[in-house]
């Protein structure tokens, strides 16, 4: 039997005063896509970035395909597994194709420039996330959404085997949620690569995800298959927000119930 | 992604442009040299007067030149990547502030030259470690800390050396803010800023790839497998010892660490592989040029080089901008 993708043990993570995880553990097969939910500020970033070996946990490990980061070195697991960031910086002047090309790095040799091959699997991605003919624009130009996707795109062209999606729909219209949510949903089912995204979308988690992750704060998390976890219930718990199931036929939506807004527990901080 | 062709085509044409700037330091002056009196000096031929002028005055001069302008262009490209900020320069973390106190103190006690370089050097140095030790905080440096920290240091060290100005006596003030401006007659040798470029160059080159990717923020580029806690600081300390050793040298140039790298950017993009190495040339070029124009225009007096560096810079820099399409994204 072949080690998962992503196992974590008993991980304890947290920043500041928030408790992000405690004792968290489970392990992620290849072709398999976890939602994380949770609450603005419940560690959901933070829990990615120390799944993703950039932030030490606490406590416990996290192994990527059966070794540990220190063991990996960061451009052995940069070919392993790539991270979409919440934000993306551009301070400087650059192009969109420069900007897809930058997923190439970990295949590169120190002196070695990108070559034609490079520049295929770059255009290639920004194909498959609506950019094809814009390599030659100016990042700055972009759209919000435009460079949401472009950021997407560079992580295509890194070509991991684990893909760590912070909010990957952000800025995001509708059209573009759901085909970039296919994308990775067909790399799962045909390439085998796992997918752990954070999303605020329910009824997309429940459609786009085998399993889910809810951080409830104070380092309170339920994980398991999604169609469980994804209860009115567990959910209207989780958001505090009460919240209702509707079916329609096979398909689950759960929308919050209208004007019946419980009061907030109070936000830690 | 500027082809390599493309790169090496610029980076050959600085290079000329380089070398053509210490042939007419070498040339320029108030004794005029003919080619033949240079290739003599170079060659060690014949020693004729011309000859020994270029030889011993004017070539460790114009090395020194081509040496320090390399050094803050390539200081000033780094700082512009270590802070995300394409305000940055080589003296935004008060390291040309440091150097001044030092520099300024030692030629107010009438200090011997080779002291008040070692007083620069050693002000550098002390500004630095300030910045980095105050900004420290809580175990981590950010970009915002470094900057603010950097701000108040060097408008404290401006406060000092106003202080050094207003009690100096008059027969030193003039050479005092010769140094504030930038002065090649102080430099004794070039060898210093020499070797620690080509040692600059050997470091900073195979990180290049690295830095494009730090340049676009530190989580996508740890996350690519940039060494970013090991890179960082090491790109840092080359950062501040090119700037220390190029103002110990020259005194405090302004303009070249600023404005080189983004005249380069302007022309061939951000992609440090071809940046470093065509900022050095160009800022060589620059201050190498300047310096022989600030020891030939109004000759046999001779006018602080700063003031050339920003007279050449500002409206070739203005031309660019307006010129680019990309427009003031730079």
């Amino acid at each position: 039997m072949t080690a998962p993708l992503l196992s974590a043990r008993d991980l304890e993570v947290s920043i500041g005063s928030v408790r992000v995880a405690a004792g968290l553990s489970f392990d992620l097969a290849a072709g398999e896509r976890l939602a994380v939910l949770g609450r603005n500020g419940t560690g959901k970033t933070t829990l990615l970035a120390t799944l993703a070996g950039l932030r030490p946990a606490e406590a416990g490990s996290v192994r990527l395909c059966g070794g540990s980061y220190e063991e990996l070195g960061g451009r052995q697991a940069a070919r392993l597994r790539g991270l979409l960031p919440q934000r993306h910086h551009d301070a400087f002047q650059s192009t969109v194709l420069e900007t897809a090309l930058t997923g190439r790095h970990p295949h590169l040799g120190r002196w070695q420039w990108e070559g034609g091959e490079d520049e295929r699997i770059a255009r290639e991605a920004l194909a498959a996330v609506d950019l094809a003919g814009l390599g030659g624009r100016e990042v700055h130009t972009l759209s919000g959404g435009e460079r949401q996707r472009l950021a997407i795109a560079a992580l295509l062209a890194q070509r991991p085997r684990l893909y760590l999606l912070d909010e990957p729909l952000a800025h995001l219209d509708l059209n573009h949620q759901v085909a970039v949510l296919e994308l990775f949903s067909r790399l799962a089912r045909e390439a085998g690569a796992g997918v752990v995204m954070v999303l605020h979308d329910i009824n997309l988690a429940l459609r786009h995800a085998d399993r889910a992750l809810l951080l409830f704060g104070e380092g309170r998390a339920l994980e398991g298959p999604a169609p469980e976890v994804l209860g009115a219930e567990s959910l209207s718990r989780l958001y505090g927000h009460p919240l209702r199931e509707l079916r329609d036929g096979e398909a689950r939506f759960i929308i919050p119930v209208d004007g019946a807004a419980a009061p907030a527990p109070p936000a830690r901080r | 992604m500027p082809s390599r062709r493309r790169a090496l085509l610029a980076i050959l044409l600085l290079a000329l442009a380089g070398l053509a700037s210490i042939a007419v330091a070498l040339a320029a002056g108030s004794l005029a040299a003919s080619a033949a009196d240079v290739l003599a000096a170079l060659g060690g031929g014949e020693a004729t007067m011309a000859a020994e002028v270029v030889r011993e005055l004017r070539l460790p001069r114009a090395l020194a030149a081509f040496a320090c302008g390399g050094l803050l262009a390539l200081a000033g490209a780094l700082m512009q990547v270590l802070l995300r900020n394409p305000l940055a320069d080589p003296y935004v973390l008060g390291i040309s502030g440091g150097a001044a106190v030092g520099a300024l103190s030692a030629m107010l006690a009438g200090l011997p030259l080779l002291l008040v370089n070692g007083g620069a050097f050693a002000g550098a140095l002390a500004a630095t470690l300030l910045v980095f030790g105050l900004a420290r905080g809580d175990g981590s440096w950010t970009q915002t800390r470094l900057l603010l920290t950097g701000v108040i240091v060097a408008a404290g060290c401006g406060a000092v050396v106003a202080l050094i100005l207003s009690v100096a006596p008059d027969n030193r003030l003039r050479g005092m803010l010769f140094w504030l401006m930038g002065d090649l007659s102080h430099a004794i040798t070039p060898w210093p800023a020499l070797v620690l470029l080509a040692l600059g160059l050997a470091v900073a080159l195979p990180a290049s790839r690295d830095l494009n990717l730090l340049a676009r923020g530190e989580l996508a580029a740890r996350a690519l497998g940039v060494p970013v806690p090991r890179l960082r600081p090491l790109i840092y300390l080359l950062a501040a010892l090119a700037t220390a050793t190029a103002v110990t040298t020259t005194g405090a140039v302004g303009f070249v660490g600023l404005v080189v790298p983004h005249l380069v950017r302007l022309a061939i993009g951000n992609d440090q592989r071809v940046l470093l190495p065509a900022a050095v040339l160009a800022g060589g070029a620059l201050l190498t040029l300047a310096d022989t124009l600030a020891r030939t225009i109004v000759a046999p007096q001779q006018l602080p080089v700063g003031v050339l560096t920003a007279l050449i810079g500002v409206p070739a820099f203005l031309y660019l901008l307006a010129r680019s399409p990309r427009g003031g994204g730079a």
